[in-house]
This record gives structure tokens, C-alpha cells and sequence, in this order.
């Protein structure tokens, strides 16, 4: 069986996201305008004005507030969608650990932008990081087609009866949120019979008027504990479902992304570049240059961000000779960027190898073709034995 | 607005199209640059354009910017909004210009300076790399009704009025 | 060749001077249009003023006059003068715009 062919539009990631979201059918929408993720909220109230969209919006008037909606509305039932970025997702931070906490299938996407302190209006996935620890299913995307197909990968990962957990979509801010390109837009139809599984399945527990319940009550001793420990293991379970929707998408849709990570020309590769987001795009066109002058240098895009896709990272990194590890972030507190620091946590699975953390694209600078290839000759040098640098923040030491 | 406009017109002729803005810091008559790429295959990259094949200057003012032509390629192509004509070629690695008042082509048919369908047009007949067909096809995909008889107007205008300059 | 970057601010967080101009846009050169007063009808209400949204109707003690280096042309003191005295000419009619 397999999906019908799409519509092509030529639209903005933004644009794309508030399709997503309207071919999922959610019932339940608060949404507030962020840059740059306005025209999400813009375009969803267009759908509905326009009789495509049946769903109940919310007019709210902040994030904490948009989150709140949405996570009551999914506890008592409802297909929910939102969608921030920056200073809105930090806005919610208590909802984003009360939307997990009460495992709702929440669904968001995050344009990532950089976090308040230095006025931030600028690309960066400093947000993404400085909600790590929500409890959220995290995920990174590369292009604006990636955003439409995650999305509706996402409803199908976080209503699934083993999960319950709110997914969060992330897409680079400005690189991909303004970024118009030729989408496939599925079929509605198409759509509805991808989710149509999650219909086979328990229900999950929700609020029903008329009948006495609490949600998120315990908050002390074995019951939290209790709660906490469901809420770690299913983060561990989706590592695999990631896995399983992904090809069932790509079976039905003919799309396929990987999963967990795409590995992008590894297999005999002696050195490798991890990246995430639309920094991938240009790192594959910088992997192909290089293997023509004859470095076998390999690229893993970093698609599952939380739970952190460990197995498949040391299963992909094995017999490799030195690692360069791209961040859009820093790591308060550690040298390394985020991502680096956290595939650093493997080294003792990893045989002893070079791992070289890179700081880029902060600020809507950009991860260019010149910078990537610096990463992949350092990598390689350090790979032959040669010293080198630990952590470099690009834009602070250009090479010209 | 311009730029997605012109990636929908390459789309419908069957190239691959990304295209997108970015906001740095004002400069003078210039808060917005746009990036569009083009190509046969998909396209990867995402990452602003340092070497353009083609420069389309929507503020004639930005024309005394020395640094505007930086990284312009060889045999490159500018298509500039000017009410006056190029005294001499600006820059030593531009082949071709085309030169259009879409400002006052702008105001004469839609009623207001917004030379970006005008600058289509002419984009369209200084380059040759796209049909003007596709061009006033997609702007249907954009605008409706007067607002996009108008345009039209000021595309078709753009496409004829443009003086083309080959070195 | 690295090219280290050179320190933008001498403060640990980003302190700016504000006394100092950080930013000075020449928003004139965005206009394609300007107020051209007829002062016979202006009899110095000063709403032009008032409504004027970059703020730059300068006051010339019984009438008031755009700053064109600020003025943007968006017409909106020719829309509120009650008198009508205000009207927008074009640009191009103006023997100033190099």
C-alpha cells in the first residue's frame, strides 16, 4: 500500500509546518507569534478561516499560556499542535516539564533561534539545548520537506500507546523557517491512514467530565519516583519506534530519513562529521568535494536529539579514526559544544579516537562550505596523529 | 517576496529551487537580502551566497556601495532599479546588466513602489535563464484579483522596458 | 591565514554607550514620495506633528516642515492635517535626489 502522489507547492519551512499540522487534524491550537515562527500561527488561522482546518483555537496571550492550553487539552483527549522558538519556548519552561511530566502527546515545532541574555533575533539551536532536560522527545530536522514528513512522524511517535510523550520538531530559524522550496504536500486521506494505526491501540488515560480523576497527583516518595522512572524508560523505548515509524513512513510515502541518525557515505569512511539541521545540507556537498581529492571522510546527521541515539552512534562510529562534532550551541559549563559533550559521555564504547568539538553558526553566521571543510581537514590531520585544537569557535578564529 | 515568486517559476519549469532571507544587521536603504539558489539536482546547501552568478539590486542607492559587487562571478549579471542609466560598467566581472526604472513602473500600474514583479521581468529578459511564461504564472500562486492584474502589468513592462547591456 | 576576532565590547556583557549614536539610518533615502506644504492653508495645529511616526516634523515657529533625512513618505501627516495642507509629490519631481 502506498501513499498517492502529493501536491508541490513552493512554500516557506514555516509554511510546510503549519501543513503538517493542519493534515494531522489536531482539535486543540494555541499558538502565540514568534520570530520567526509567526507565520505558523498565521497560516493555521488562514486554513481555518478558509473551512481546511477544523480546529479549536486558543487566542492566548504568551507561551506559558499556549503551552498550559494545549497540555489540558491533550490530558483531556484532544490531537494538539504549537509552536515557538527562543524566548517563547524558555517562556513555557514550566508547562514543557508539566506537558512530559503528564506524558501528553504534545507536538511542537521549535524554530530555533538563540536564547535572551544578548538580544537574540538570530539562528542557533541554543534554545533546542536549554530545553534538554524537559523530558521531551527532541528532534532536528534538515530541509522544509523533513519538516512536513517529522510532523506527522511526530504525532504518530508521541500518541503511540508505548510512548506518550510530548515531541518537540526542531528546524533551524531563518535557514529553514524563511527558506522556500519545492514541498510535497501528501494527501490528506494519505495522512489520516498513516496515523490510523494509533486508533488500534489502548486508549490513554484522559479527563472526562463527570468523572472524578487527577492528573500529575503524586508528588512525593515511591509515587514520583514511581512516575519518573515510566517517564525515563519510555524516553528509552522511542529510540527504536523512531526507527520503526520512520520506515513505515518511508514504506508508505517513499521518503525515508534514517530514524535516529542518517548516515551519510560512513560505511568506509576513516574519518566523520556529525552535524544536525540545515548545517547537514551544506556538510553533504563539503563530504562529496572532499572524497574527490580522496579523504574518506563520512557525515552523521543528527536526527534524534533526546533521548540521545547512543547505540547507534557507537554502532556508526565504530572503527573510525577521529570525530568532528559540529555545534549550532555551547554547553554552559563545559568546554565542548552540547552535542559533543554528550557523545563524549560514550568514549569509553568508543575506541580511544579523536574527538574535535566545533562551535558555528551561532547568530545567524553561517556553517558555510569554507568552515566545514576546515572541520574535515583538521579532522583528518588529527586522525594521522597531528595535534589539534580540542574546542574552536569558528567565527571567533576565521580562517581566511 | 520576490525571491519566492522567482522559485516558484523555476519550480514550475522543473529546476530545483531554495531561496531565503535573512535579516542582518540595517544598512543603509537595505534591511533585507534574499538568497536563491538553482539547480538541475536537489540542492543542499543551506548557507548564505558569497560568489552570485547574479545580482538583482532592488535600491539603486546600495550602487554606491563599493563592497556590493564582492564575490560577484565572473561573466555575472546585474539587474539593477534605476532611473538612470549605467555611466560605465561597475564592476569588472559583470557581462551583463539590465537596467529598469521598476520604481516608477511600479507606481504607474500597481499604484505603489513595489518594483519587485517589474524586477522579475526584467531579471527574466536580461538573463534568458527563465521564461517569462513561468514568471506571470506563478504570480497567480501569490496575488489575486487587481492586485494581480497589476502586477502582471509591471512584470510584462519590466520584461520589455528593461535596457540590456552585454560587455 | 586565522583571523582572531577583535573584541567588539570592552564590558563582559554586551553595555553599550547610548549616548553615543550606535545606529544612524538615513531613512530619507526609502522615500518615494514627500509632504509638500501649502502653508496658506496650515495654521499650525500640529498634528502633522503629532501623528508624524519617525517624529521628525521639525517646528519653524508657524508652520512645521518634514526633516527630510528622516522622512519616509508614508504619507500619514497629509491624511490627518484637517486643512488639507499637506499633499505627497513624488520624488522624482524634486531636483535634490541625486
Amino acid at each position: 500500500m502506498k501513499a498517492k502522489k502529493g501536491t508541490i507547492r513552493v512554500i516557506t519551512g514555516n509554511a510546510v509546518g503549519a501543513y503538517g499540522a493542519m493534515l494531522c487534524r489536531p482539535e486543540v491550537i494555541a499558538a502565540y507569534p514568534i520570530t520567526p515562527q509567526s507565520e505558523i500561527a498565521e497560516q493555521l488561522a488562514q486554513f481555518r478561516a478558509d473551512g481546511v482546518l477544523d480546529a479549536e483555537f486558543v487566542e492566548v496571550e504568551g507561551e506559558n499560556s499556549a503551552m498550559n492550553v494545549v497540555l489540558a487539552a491533550s490530558v483531556a483527549g484532544a490531537r494538539v499542535f504549537t509552536a515557538t522558538s527562543s524566548y517563547g519556548l524558555v517562556f513555557m519552561y514550566d508547562a514543557l516539564q508539566e506537558a512530559s511530566g503528564f506524558r501528553t502527546p504534545v507536538v511542537m515545532v521549535n524554530a530555533n533561534r538563540e536564547t535572551p541574555g544578548i538580544h537574540a533575533v538570530s539562528a542557533g539551536q541554543q534554545d533546542m539545548i536549554s530545553a534538554r532536560d524537559t523530558g521531551w522527545v527532541q528532534i532536528i530536522v534538515e530541509n522544509d520537506q523533513e519538516i512536513l514528513d517529522q510532523i506527522i512522524m511526530a504525532y504518530r511517535l508521541a500518541e503511540d500507546y508505548d510512548i506518550q510523550l510530548p515531541v518537540m520538531v526542531n528546524y533551524d530559524g531563518y535557514y529553514l523557517s524563511y527558506l522556500a522550496e519545492a514541498v510535497e504536500i501528501p494527501q490528506i486521506e494519505d495522512v489520516d491512514a498513516f496515523l490510523a494505526p494509533l486508533k488500534k491501540q489502548p486508549p490513554r488515560p484522559r479527563l472526562v467530565p463527570g468523572v472524578a480523576k487527577g492528573c500529575g497527583t503524586h508528588g512525593i516518595e515511591m509515587g514520583y519516583v514511581e512516575a519518573r522512572y515510566k517517564h525515563w524508560q519510555a524516553l528509552e523505548r522511542v529510540k527504536n519506534k523512531a526507527d520503526e515509524i520512520d520506515k513505515a513512513f518511508g514504506d508508505y510515502f517513499g521518503r525515508y530519513y534514517g530514524g535516529q541518525i542518517e548516515e551519510y557515505r560512513t560505511g568506509d569512511a576513516d574519518i566523520v562529521v556529525v552535524a544536525s539541521g540545515s548545517a547537514t545540507g551544506t556538510a553533504r556537498t563539503v563530504i562529496d568535494a572532499k572524497r574527490e581529492q580522496g579523504i574518506k571522510v563520512g557525515l552523521i546527521k543528527m536526527r534524534l536529539f533526546r533521548p540521545f541515539p547512543a547505540e547507534k552512534l557507537i554502532e556508526a562510529l565504530k572503527g573510525k579514526k577521529a570525530v568532528g562534532v559540529i555545534d549550532r550551541s555551547v554547553c554552559f559549563g563545559w568546554k565542548y559544544g552540547p552535542i559533543c559533550t554528550e557523545l563524549m559521555a560514550l568514549s569509553p564504547k568508543l575506541e580511544t579516537v579523536p574527538i574535535l568539538s566545533y562551535i558555528d553558526g551561532l547568530a545567524n553566521l553561517d556553517i558555510n562550505v569554507p568552515h566545514i571543510g576546515r572541520v574535515v581537514d583538521e579532522v583528518y590531520a588529527a586522525a594521522r596523529g597531528k595535534p589539534y585544537q580540542e574546542v574552536t569557535w569558528i567565527p571567533m578564529e576565521e580562517e581566511r | 517576496m520576490a525571491a519566492r515568486m522567482l522559485a516558484s517559476a523555476f519550480v514550475a519549469e522543473g529546476k530545483y529551487v531554495a531561496s531565503f532571507p535573512m535579516y542582518g544587521f540595517e544598512r543603509r536603504g537595505a534591511p533585507v537580502v534574499a538568497f536563491t539558489r538553482v539547480d538541475e539536482k536537489p540542492i543542499r546547501e543551506k548557507t548564505q551566497i558569497y560568489t552570485p552568478d547574479c545580482m538583482v539590486v532592488i535600491d539603486p542607492g546600495l550602487m554606491k556601495i563599493p563592497a556590493l559587487f564582492n564575490g560577484l562571478k565572473p561573466e555575472g549579471v546585474l539587474i539593477v532599479n534605476s532611473k538612470t542609466r549605467l555611466k560605465s560598467k561597475p564592476n569588472e566581472n559583470l557581462k551583463i546588466a539590465g537596467v529598469v526604472n521598476a520604481t516608477q513602473i511600479a507606481v504607474e500600474e500597481i499604484g505603489r513602489d513595489i518594483p519587485n514583479t517589474c524586477l522579475l521581468g526584467a531579471f527574466a529578459a536580461a538573463t534568458g535563464w527563465i521564461d517569462l511564461k513561468s514568471v506571470l504564472a506563478c504570480l497567480g500562486d501569490y496575488l489575486s484579483g487587481d492586485m494581480l492584474q497589476r502586477n502582471l502589468k509591471s512584470a510584462e513592462r519590466g520584461f520589455k522596458e528593461v535596457e540590456v547591456i552585454k560587455w | 591565514m586565522v583571523i582572531k576576532h577583535k573584541n567588539i565590547f570592552t564590558t563582559e556583557s554586551a553595555w553599550s554607550d547610548a549616548d553615543k549614536v550606535l545606529l544612524c539610518l538615513d531613512t530619507g533615502g526609502w522615500r518615494t514620495e514627500r509632504p509638500v506644504l501649502d502653508q496658506s492653508k496650515c495654521n499650525y495645529c500640529g498634528l502633522c506633528a503629532l501623528y508624524c511616526p519617525p517624529q521628525c516634523m521639525l517646528d519653524k515657529g508657524d508652520h512645521y516642515e518634514a526633516n527630510l533625512a528622516y522622512c519616509k513618505g508614508c504619507g500619514i501627516c497629509a491624511h490627518e492635517c484637517p486643512r488639507g495642507a499637506l499633499t505627497m509629490v513624488p520624488e522624482g519631481e524634486f531636483a535634490d535626489e541625486g
